[in-house]
This record gives structure tokens, C-alpha cells and sequence, in this order.
């Protein structure tokens, strides 16, 4: 492999200070509501926004986000619908798109990913994130990605043995998504000793850490850019509070100030963790 | 039962038992063709590599005696082996010799106690302490309990809700076991949502848990390794067969759902190139699919589906034109699945897998006369297969051996209501039962 192609956009959103990486469910609950939502997230500070386009089988979810992907498939989500939100939003922040590889080798004509790696370039999406994907099966994608100047994503989990780390880090390219913990998606209230762990193992390698699963506060925030992380990624305390405007019946904007606040309290958080840490470094 | 105790030397006293020629399929790198491989989250991955190194050393090198302990085990706690029988009136019926594998015998009354058994046994050889499952007609479920009691380890099983209630006595067995039995309610809750649930429970328990898959689907090692627990079926099918009548069948006929029996009974039959292998699956009302509604009415996957990764495998589904699985659909809920094996779908792909469907009717009426001629109730699952013989008995040759996958006590309460809104021709009269059934 040569060194896989980065996306300028992502670059930037991690090269001036730590980066705010929300993430939602596309169409949840309906389209109209959730560009709203993603647009709120934008306000309130993303620097990189992950668009979930729901599959019917996620095994790396919990509960909190597949309830939100099956709001999304029964309100008529489809990767067609997808990509047009994506370029139906008005947003700042660059894009990044999440979802399992069945979607991304079935789309299109022909065999491989490469006819959806070529239409979410033409939607500018920046970036993809396949959680069902390993290292071992994803050279096709990543040619594709290369081809068409997407970043590729991988997950790096606490259990991840340094043999498999190095061929992550081989094909990885935008961030690493640090996984937390272990265990599927979900928030949570504990910041784990394993990201301290994950974030020393992962130091010697030269691509913004973004760390994710279970970030449901500033404070959580603060601790965990303190600790070395290059960003945060928050995706179920913001699914969360969709999922509340759906049971309370709330109005649209109501949901959107909500999550435009919990945003500004998470990228406040992040900045007061760089700022900790800068000043940690100083006094070294 | 001394007739039926016809294993050779050569089965029994093998310092390596499961290294046979038709079984090196896939063993390195989880491949078969381009089928196969481990589409897993990452947290996952330490696991199925933890897992293929024992595989590699439990079950391939017999280290520890890990083989030959299983194989007692089965023997002692399973009924090991199981019969291969003539039956008789199904020969004269079809003017051919029809013999039965009689996986109904097992313990638990289906096949699926041989994979259920070696997983725990391997669970427990591995140092782990808790066993999870997932399961659809709650046989597979079922199994697992049994032989999580027999080896003393603790068990959860989760379960759809809807089939929770088309299974209840599946449910009050696994709970007699000592299991708890988790109710899935997320989509319409069967057996893939089983699946996904079960595959969440090991992302967060991996270190001390092990996942007793219940099918040779899954990422590798999964395929290969169930295969191998289940090949038991075709390696005395095949010495019996042999014994009997002192050379191979023709044919040999499986039902498939994800494809554990089919592939445990057509294992050692690959490589013997003159035996057909026909796999049977659930062609339920009909093979067209209702893309509006997600829905295919069936669970062909071999026959119909296409290629696509589930489950950590890339195999054949039955899924829409955006990807997305379909809700399948089969009187016997084991069948009910939308993906099957990776190595029956490379299999059916090279050609040596011939792959058809029968549909409920047929299965129904395969069910009555297993029932009403042979004296054996088998399950809707494997009811199936005898579909299949009764609709292209003129085209198999002259020796056929059927898998009775298990035992049709589980289905009574099914099959009667199924039985009750059909005509079928075969069925016996039931109408004493019109009122206050």
C-alpha cells in the first residue's frame, strides 16, 4: 500500500486545537428534522460531523443508536436519500459518513465500493467510518477512497493487539477513531482508564486521535482532550436527545437548541482539556 | 441398536479425527472462494483470533485430548452414533432405496447438541467462564443449555420475541437447563436480530465469554469450526452407508437454513464426486420478494439470495437493492434466516451444491408423510427435505440418504395450525379439535 490520500478538510478540522466530532443518524426521526439537527450540531461548534445512513443489521451499536437507525429505515431512509441530504445540508463543518460495508458494496452498478465511494465524493463527504470492516478486507475501499480523496476511518479498540494496530494504521487516514471501551455504542458516565491506555499505545503514530464511545458531557471532555486525545466523538448523548424530542413530542427547533447546547458544553470542555494540557506541557 | 454401531477402526482411533480431506476448505484464512472472512468491529477481532488459535489447537492437533473427549462426550451424554436407517415404505414408494440419517436421536432431538456440545467443551478448554447463544427455533438454543448443564457453565441465550412465542417449549427447556433466555425485541424479532443482539453482548464480554454460534455462518473461525463439530453426521452416514450396502449413496438431501445440518452431512460426501448433494431450502409461500416491504417471503438464500456480508461473513442473502437484509420467512422458524454459510454458498457456486427450494405446502405435506408412513415426526425444518423427495424423487439415483435433522415434538402446535388453514391432502383428521383448541 502507499500512504493512503488525506482529505484537507478533516486535516484542518484537527490542526487548530481539539476537534468536536459529533455524530447522528440521518433521517432520525424524518428527513426535514434532521437536517435541522445536523445543522444545530454545526452551530454549536462540529468540526467533523459523522452522518450515520442506517443499515438493518448494525452489530456494533446499542441500543440507543439502533432504535435511531430503525426510525431512520421506517421514515424511508435510503443511500440515495443519504447522499442528497448530504448535499441538502448547509454546514461548515466536513463530513464524514458512517455506515456498514453491505450499503457501500452493494451501491451502484458493478461489484465493489467503488460506485459509493465515487457518489459521496460527489456529495462532498470527506470520509467514511465501517465499523464491520477490518484491515484484512478493506484494500478495496481504501483504492477507492484513495481514488477519489476520502479519508478512510478505523476503529482502534482497547483490545487491538499491536500486530493489528500497525495494520490499521497502514490504511488509516483522516483520524483513528479511538474506541473508549469495550462494548457497542452508548453513554456513558465513566471515562475508562483503558482510553488512557489506548491513547499511550497509539502516541508513536503520526494521525489525529479522536476518542469516542460513551462522551456525554463537558466534563468528560475536558478529561479526555487533558488526556491526549486529538478530538472527541460523541455520538448517543446527542441520539439521545433526539430520541427524548421523539417521545415528548417535541417541537423541532426545541430538540435543535438542545443539541446545539450540549454541543457548545462539549467543545467548551474540549478546549478547557487542551488548555490544561498546554499548560501541563509548560510547567514540565 | 448393535446394527447401528458401525464405526471403523479408522474413526475411532485416530490420533487427529477431524483431519479429513473434505474438510480443509477454508481452514487457513476463513475463505472459501470469495466467500467467507471476518467482518467483525474491531473489538471483536482479539476474540475470533483467540478463538482460531484454539480451534487450531483443540480441535485440528487434538491438543489435550480436547477430540477425543468431545467424541466420548458425545457417545455418552449424546447417543452417539446415530442410526442409519432403510426406510421402507418411503423405498417403495419412490421405487428407490431411501435411507435416513437419524440425527432425530440425538439428545435434545436434533443435530444441533454436536456443535452446541464441542463449542462448551472448547469454551471451557479455553478458560472461559460464561457461554452466550443466540436462537431461532430455540433448538439450537435449547442445545446449548444442555450442554452448558453438562459441563457446568453458566449460559444466556437470546431469543427473538416472536419466536419466544411460536417456541415456548423450546423456552421452558433452555430455563430447566439453568439458561436465562433473553427476549430480543428490536426488528421483528427472530433470528438475525438474535444474531446481532447476541454479537453486542460479546463486544462488552469477550474477555471471559464465549459466543456458541449456532450455524457454520459468522466470521472465521466460525464456518470452518462448525462444520467440523458437524461433520460427525456425514462421517458415519458415510461408513454406515458403506456397511450397509457396501458402497456409496447417489444422493444425500439436507434441509438448509444457515446450513449447520447441511454441511455437517454433506462434509465427507464433497470429494466423493459421483454423490449428488442436495440442499433443501424454505421456499416458504413464494420465491418473489415485496422490495416496497423489505419483505422476502421465504428463506432461500442459496436459491434466490445474493452476494453480500451479514454477520461478519460474506455469503449469499436475501437482501433489497440498497443492501438492506430482508425478513424472511418459513413455516419452520430454523429455517428462517436470511443469510446462510459461506461454504454452501461457495459450494453452490462451484456447482457441487445443487440448491432447491420447497415451499410451505410441500413441506407440510413432507411432514405428514414422514409422519403417517415412516412413524417419525421430524421437524418442520427437516420436513422440508422430504418436500424435495416427493417432488424430484425421479430424478435422484438409486441409493438416497435423507438428514432427519430433528425430531417434529417442537412443532406439533405449528404444524396442527398450519395444517388447519391449508388443504393438505395427507394430513389426518384433526376436526375433533374445532372447538376449544
Amino acid at each position: 500500500m502507499g500512504e493512503p490520500a488525506n482529505s484537507s478538510a478533516i486535516a484542518a478540522a484537527f490542526a487548530d486545537g481539539p476537534a468536536y466530532v459529533p455524530y447522528l443518524v440521518v433521517g432520525d426521526p424524518d428527513y426535514e428534522s434532521s437536517k435541522a439537527y445536523v445543522e444545530a450540531l454545526d452551530r454549536g461548534g462540529a468540526d467533523v460531523i459523522e452522518l450515520g445512513l442506517p443499515f438493518s443489521e448494525p452489530i456494533a451499536e446499542g441500543s440507543t443508536i439502533q432504535e435511531a437507525l430503525v426510525r431512520s429505515l421506517d421514515a424511508g431512509m435510503t443511500p440515495e436519500r443519504f447522499f442528497a441530504f448530504a448535499e441538502d445540508l448547509d454546514v461548515d463543518a466536513a463530513l464524514v459518513c458512517m455506515t456498514y460495508y453491505n450499503l457501500i458494496y452493494q451501491y451502484g452498478e458493478g461489484e465493489g465500493p467503488r460506485p459509493f465511494v465515487e457518489r459521496a465524493a460527489a456529495a462532498e463527504i470527506q470520509g467514511l467510518v465501517v465499523p464491520d470492516l477490518p484491515a484484512e478486507e478493506a484494500d478495496p475501499l481504501r483504492e477507492a477512497c484513495d481514488e477519489f480523496g476520502l479519508d478512510l476511518v478505523f476503529i482502534v479498540a482497547p483490545t487491538t493487539r499491536a500486530d493489528r494496530l500497525d495494520r490499521l494504521m497502514e490504511r488509516v487516514s483522516g483520524y483513528v477513531y479511538v474506541q473508549a471501551r469495550l462494548g457497542t455504542t452508548g453513554a456513558r458516565d465513566d471515562v475508562s482508564d483503558q482510553t488512557t491506555a489506548s491513547l499511550d499505545r497509539l502516541r508513536e503514530y503520526d494521525v489525529p486521535k479522536a476518542v469516542g464511545f460513551g462522551i456525554s458531557s463537558g466534563e468528560h471532555a475536558e478529561r479526555i482532550v487533558a488526556g491526549g486525545a486529538d478530538g472527541i466523538i460523541v455520538g448517543s448523548a446527542l441520539v439521545d436527545i433526539v430520541a427524548e424530542g421523539v417521545a415528548e413530542d417535541l417541537p423541532t427547533a426545541a430538540v435543535a437548541d438542545r443539541l446545539e447546547a450540549l454541543s457548545r458544553e462539549l467543545t467548551e470542555g474540549a478546549e478547557r482539556g487542551r488548555r490544561s494540557r498546554a499548560e501541563a506541557t509548560e510547567s514540565v | 441398536m448393535s446394527e447401528t454401531d458401525t464405526r471403523t477402526t479408522e474413526a475411532t482411533d485416530g490420533a487427529v479425527p477431524s483431519r479429513r480431506p473434505g474438510r480443509e476448505r477454508g481452514r487457513d484464512d476463513g475463505k472459501f472462494g470469495r466467500y467467507g472472512g471476518q467482518y467483525v468491529p474491531e473489538a471483536l477481532m482479539p476474540a475470533i483470533e483467540e478463538l482460531a488459535d484454539a480451534y487450531e489447537r483443540y480441535v485440528l492437533n487434538n491438543e489435550d485430548g480436547f477430540m477425543d473427549e468431545f467424541r466420548e462426550r458425545l457417545a455418552a451424554f449424546g447417543g452417539r452414533p446415530t442410526p442409519l436407517q432403510r426406510a421402507d415404505r418411503l423405498s417403495e414408494r419412490y421405487d428407490t432405496e431411501v435411507f435416513l440419517k437419524r440425527e432425530d436421536l440425538l439428545h435434545g432431538g436434533a443435530h444441533k447438541l454436536n456443535n452446541a456440545l464441542g463449542q462448551v467443551l472448547l469454551a471451557k478448554y479455553m478458560g472461559k467462564e460464561r457461554i452466550i447463544a443466540e436462537t431461532g427455533a430455540g433448538q439450537h438454543g435449547t442445545a446449548t443449555a444442555m450442554a452448558a448443564a453438562h459441563l457446568d457453565m453458566p449460559c444466556t441465550i437470546y431469543m427473538g420475541e416472536r419466536d419466544i412465542n411460536r417456541q415456548r417449549p423450546n423456552v421452558f427447556r433452555m430455563k430447566l437447563n439453568g439458561s436465562e433466555v433473553k427476549p430480543v425485541t428490536t426488528g421483528r424479532g427472530t433470528l438475525k436480530e438474535a444474531i446481532s443482539e447476541t454479537m453486542r453482548d460479546w463486544a462488552e464480554t469477550v474477555e471471559d465469554t464465549h459466543y456458541v454460534i449456532g450455524s457454520i455462518v459468522g466470521p472465521h473461525p466460525f464456518p470452518v469450526m462448525v462444520r467440523d463439530f458437524q461433520a460427525v453426521i456425514s462421517e458415519e452416514a458415510r461408513e454406515q452407508a458403506i456397511e450397509k450396502t457396501g458402497g456409496l449413496p447417489t444422493d444425500v438431501v439436507a434441509c438448509a437454513g444457515g446450513g449447520s445440518n447441511t454441511m455437517g452431512t454433506f462434509a465427507d460426501f464433497v470429494d466423493d464426486e459421483s454423490v449428488a448433494l442436495h440442499a433443501v431450502e424454505a421456499g416458504g409461500s413464494t420465491l418473489e420478494v415485496d422490495e416496497e416491504e423489505g419483505v422476502a417471503p421465504n428463506s432461500a438464500s442459496l436459491y434466490a439470495g445474493d452476494e453480500g456480508v451479514l454477520h461478519g461473513a460474506r455469503t449469499k442473502l436475501l437482501q433489497d437493492s440498497d443492501g438492506q437484509i430482508m425478513e424472511s420467512h418459513s413455516v419452520s422458524s430454523g429455517l428462517d434466516y436470511a443469510g446462510v454459510g459461506p461454504e454452501l454458498a461457495y459450494l453452490v457456486d462451484e456447482g457441487r451444491v445443487d440448491p432447491v427450494a420447497v415451499d410451505d405446502d410441500a413441506a407440510l405435506e413432507g411432514f405428514h408423510r414422514l409422519s403417517n408412513t415412516e412413524g417419525i415426526i421430524p421437524a418442520l425444518e427437516t420436513a422440508h427435505a422430504f418436500g424435495y423427495l416427493e417432488e424430484h424423487h425421479e430424478d435422484l439415483g438409486e441409493r438416497v440418504i435423507v438428514n432427519v435433522s430433528g425430531r417434529g415434538d417442537k412443532d406439533l402446535d405449528a404444524a396442527i395450525e398450519e395444517t388447519d388453514q391449508r388443504d393438505v391432502p395427507n394430513a389426518p383428521d384433526m376436526s375433533m379439535f374445532t372447538e376449544g383448541i
